[in-house]
């Protein structure tokens, strides 16, 4: 699959690049098959004989198992899925209520008073302080929390932003084909190249002033292209399909066919990826946060910019940098675990 | 309102074809590679309520001919030459969108596989609708009566709840009625069946054929029937083409082609099929397959294949002769059917 064997010239960029498309296209190749006949029970069809059968009721006929359906049967035993889904809802709540969970007020330097610039520069936990404060005598707890916030704003928003512009360009490439197809993909092969985080870093920096908006446009951008060519590649699997073929023998529309018989059918895929984006989202935004290209307000509380305000006390006070880091982590392994096992229980292929 | 329609066309059978397939020619061109004639001057005609038959082994070019009438080939990598006339329209000059205003409307198509030709993600009901409201201006409220209507007619119990079930929750045969209902929703003078039968059990296939028949014969609607199945065409068609590489080799009436085949090909299609009556004869199968075809251009395709190939069969291309109702297209035509 890869190229890189053939082609030794090739930089470290592009070889990089053919391993995300591979990726992607793995993915994408889910979907053709998103039509597997489910059980088809024995027995049904009226008499021909007699057009107009009225008895209601007479066929035994159990309704067929569909994918989502029998994909959730196999989800909900599965402990990979059933942790990551406990963990993302867990952060969801915790995002959700951090106002009213937060013990005490994030912004506020309650213990500011026992900050020793040269001595003791991060006072230690205390009796309603469970996890110490940070060098402005904030309670790291509260800020912990609180901060998850806006973990889960940039996350969604960004994965959000990528989703619908990888929609857009997914379904104009998949569904006209031609040159449309041709450019459209080209542009996203040039930013699939690119690493995601030197791409998000460099959109990042272009913004004369860094806030939460660029941030989360940033990390957008960056999902774009893998979900264009994820889209792209199921909706080119789905115009070759017969129910289409049939749609264009009825004299449907284009728009129509496009909108109501490729699109549904070709977002399987890209539902699963967005799960897993929503992990990389979160990721990026810390690593960003970290490096200052967050939001400028150093007030709100952001476990990447926490990480990153850390560094200064690190050899003395670690604690200060692994409690937002664990957060960081556990949150994108829940996404990521969810993901991968809706992907797996979604793939055909490893069907039971 | 359903009923009219359809009873409205029941005596239109009249000897003005309504389709006329003059010459067609579908040429498939591979950058770097040699054109390839699937269908290579096929014309036919069909009359209004007639059953024609396109009968012919796989990649004999029967569904290519089916799906250059329906005008849905791809643009890119082919060409298609001659005419298809359409009651006075040659379908062939008609733009993209005038050709999709017909589409469903006055020609419609059946395919194979019930299961992956209706679109799993909407209700069979939904995907009646959307005919009428493309065709027929309705909009969906007032459409749903009538694609229930519909359902009933095509022998699908209880159609006001099955309208709202998705095509996994129904069983093979009752996907292929649910699609014969949407190729029919809006009356076409034409229906064209490609193989509708192959991917259903026998009984269902016999259900499907005997509802074919029966709405054909209701509404006057002419159909073409593509297939491989001889007993679908002794069952159904008043008149059968039998393709091979492309060409028609062998036309007539259904009866007089069944008891005397003239070309080796339909006598050895013919002599393929099990007989109870002849308990203990081996099956005379056709040797080879369409891979060992010849070039039409100097030569009878068939003649590797032929069980009585002559000397001249591999020096010039045989011509279609009609005589009477039948035409044939052989040098050296069986004599002893069988």
């Amino acid at each position: 699959m890869s190229n890189s064997d053939e082609n030794p010239k090739k930089s470290l960029f592009s070889r990089y690049g053919d391993r995300r498309k591979a990726r992607i296209d793995e993915l994408a190749a889910m979907s053709a098959p998103r039509t597997a006949p489910a059980p088809v029970p024995v027995g049904a069809g009226g008499p021909a004989e007699d057009l107009t059968v009225h008895e209601s009721g007479t066929i035994e006929e159990k309704p067929g198992v569909s994918l989502w359906q029998s994909a959730w049967h196999r989800l909900r035993r599965n402990p990979v899925f059933l942790l990551g889904l406990t963990i993302t809802v867990v952060f969801i709540l915790v995002a959700i209520f951090a106002p009213w969970i937060a013990p005490k007020d994030p912004l506020q330097g309650y213990l500011i008073d026992k900050v020793r610039p040269q001595s003791n520069p991060i006072p230690g936990p205390e009796p309603g302080f469970p996890l110490g404060a940070d060098h402005l005598g904030r309670d790291l707890m509260s800020r912990l929390i609180a901060g998850s916030r806006q973990t889960l704003i940039v996350g969604v928003l960004a994965t959000l932003g990528g989703f619908a512009g990888g929609l857009l360009l997914g379904t104009l490439a998949g569904a006209f084909g031609g040159w449309v197809d041709s450019l459209v993909m080209r542009a996203v092969d040039v930013m699939l190249s690119i690493p995601s985080l030197v791409l998000a870093l460099s959109i990042g920096a272009l913004a004369a002033r860094p806030s939460q908006w660029t941030l989360i446009i940033a990390i957008a951008v960056v999902q774009v292209p893998i979900f264009a060519r994820l889209l792209r590649g199921s909706m080119l699997a789905q115009r070759s399909s017969d129910h289409v073929l049939a749609a264009q023998a009825l004299g449907i529309r284009r728009s129509a066919i496009v909108t109501r018989h490729m699109l549904p059918n070709a977002m399987g895929p890209v539902i699963v990826q967005a799960t897993l984006a929503l992990a990389v989202s979160i990721i990026d935004a810390a690593s960003l946060s970290f490096i200052g290209l967050g939001n400028p307000d150093q007030r709100i509380p952001e476990w990447g910019a926490m990480l990153g305000q850390s560094q200064r006390f690190i050899y003395d006070n670690p604690h200060l940098a692994y409690y937002p880091a664990i957060c960081i982590i556990i949150v994108a392994l829940g996404f990521t675990l969810m993901g991968e096992s809706l992907r797996e229980a979604l793939d055909p292929k490893t069907r039971r | 309102m359903t009923t009219t329609a359809y009873a409205a066309r029941a005596d239109t059978r009249s000897d003005a074809p309504l389709l006329s397939v003059r010459d067609l020619q579908v040429t498939f061109q591979r950058r770097g590679e040699e054109p390839f004639h699937a269908v290579d001057g096929v014309s036919f005609d069909v009359r209004p309520g007639q059953t024609v038959g396109l009968v012919g082994e796989s990649g004999c070019g029967k569904s290519v001919t089916s799906l250059a009438i329906m005008g849905l080939l791809p643009r890119r990598g082919n060409r298609i030459s001659g005419t298809v006339d359409f009651d006075g329209t040659d379908l062939l000059s008609l733009s993209d969108g005038q050709m999709r205003d017909r589409r469903g409307k006055d020609i419609a198509m059946v395919f194979q596989d019930p299961l992956s030709s209706l679109n799993p993600v909407v209700p069979v009901g939904i995907q009646v609708t959307e005919v009428l409201e493309r065709h027929r201006g309705m909009n969906r409220k007032a459409a749903m009566p009538m694609a229930a209507d519909l359902l009933k007619r095509v022998g699908i119990p209880d159609p006001d709840r099955r309208i709202k079930d998705y095509p996994h929750q129904m069983s093979g045969g009752m996907r292929q009625r649910a699609l014969i209902a949407i190729a029919l929703a809006c009356a076409p003078r034409l229906l064209i069946a490609d193989e509708p039968t192959t991917a259903l059990d026998v009984t269902i296939q016999a259900q499907i054929l005997a509802l074919l028949k029966e709405l054909v014969e209701d509404t006057g609607t002419a159909l073409i029937m593509i297939t491989h199945d001889l007993g679908v065409v002794a069952g159904l068609c008043d008149e059968v083409n039998v393709l091979y590489g492309g060409k028609i080799v062998e036309r007539g009436p259904r009866h007089p082609i069944f008891r005397t085949p003239r070309h080796p090909y339909t006598n050895g299609l013919l002599g393929s099929i099990p007989r109870l009556d002849a308990a203990g004869e081996r099956l005379t199968p056709i040797p080879g397959s369409v891979a060992d075809n010849l070039p039409w251009d100097h030569a009878c395709a068939f003649a590797p294949r032929c069980s009585q190939p002559i000397a001249v069969c591999t020096q010039t291309t045989p011509e279609l002769e009609t005589t009477g109702d039948r035409a044939l297209r052989c040098h050296n035509p069986v004599e002893d059917p069988r």
